[in-house]
């Protein structure tokens, strides 16, 4: 509990099934909840390393910025899969391969 | 007592984020990142970022889930067949996922870490508060504008055209 490898190793997990979620995932919204899944353990990092780096705030700073930029890419990549699906009928993104219709 | 909580987090943590990516069906899967995102949630509060903890609650779960769930059932028929989708290619996939694992532990494991020693703060918002308006003012603003171009980009991408 008060050792900085755990949260590292589970950070490390949580990336590792993020990557095999973004490799795997034929799903476009699947691929996004992979994305997900990779900040989430960059956001465990920062802020582990500002605990027990003498708690110092900075990384707490950079944890928010991530969540706002996750915010900001989740309704970007959404409003592109919609419109992907209205084009094409699909979000499977081995299907929806070409740039034009 | 606290050990318990703390372990059990972690488990909870790693197996929801086990389904997210092996789910046959893309509900279960936002499900499931639902449990994980409340299980980083958990995390952060044993870091002593209870701010940061808010804020995974407020905007990961309030927010993005919200929006993934939104995409799936604007994407799918409910109650059609093909909301359940199926993996490609997971034999190359694992093996990269778990040789990129073993070698993150290694790595975790074997770094000595600059640790420093820190008592618990009493809260963090001020602290973070003070940070983001005087040390990251710019950063911040710059995340701002970033956060207002890309909301109007969604709405506009996303507007039906006539």
């Amino acid at each position: 509990m008060n050792d900085l490898n755990t949260y590292l190793l589970v950070a490390a997990i949580l990336f590792s099934f993020g990557v095999f979620g973004v490799m795997t995932r034929r799903n476009g919204i699947a691929v996004l909840m992979g994305v997900e899944l990779i900040l989430n353990a960059a956001n465990i990092n920062f802020v582990a390393f500002s605990r027990f780096g003498g708690m110092n705030f900075d990384g707490h700073i950079f944890a928010l910025l991530v969540i706002v930029l996750a915010a900001a890419e989740a309704a970007v990549a959404l409003a592109i899969i919609i419109n992907i699906y209205n084009n094409m009928n699909t979000i499977n993104i081995d299907e929806a391969s070409s740039m034009k219709e | 007592m606290t050990e318990f909580t703390f372990w059990f987090i972690i488990t909870l943590t790693i197996l929801s984020a086990g389904m997210v990516v092996l789910s046959n069906q893309l509900i279960y899967s936002a499900m499931a990142l639902l449990s994980t995102l409340f299980g980083v949630a958990g995390i952060y509060v044993f870091l002593w970022a209870d701010f940061i903890a808010g804020v995974q609650v407020l905007v990961y779960i309030g927010g993005i889930l919200i929006l993934i769930i939104f995409g799936i059932m604007l994407t799918n028929r409910i109650s059609s067949v093909r909301l359940s989708q199926t993996n490609v290619q997971q034999g190359v996939g694992g093996a990269v996922a778990i040789w990129l694992c073993i070698l993150m532990s290694l790595v975790i494991s074997k770094t000595p870490w600059f640790q420093a020693d820190a008592s618990e703060p009493v809260g963090t918002v001020a602290e973070v508060g003070t940070l983001l308006l005087t040390k990251y003012l710019l950063p911040f603003e710059a995340i701002s504008l970033l956060l207002l171009g890309a909301l109007i980009g969604a709405a506009v991408l996303s507007r039906k055209e006539n």
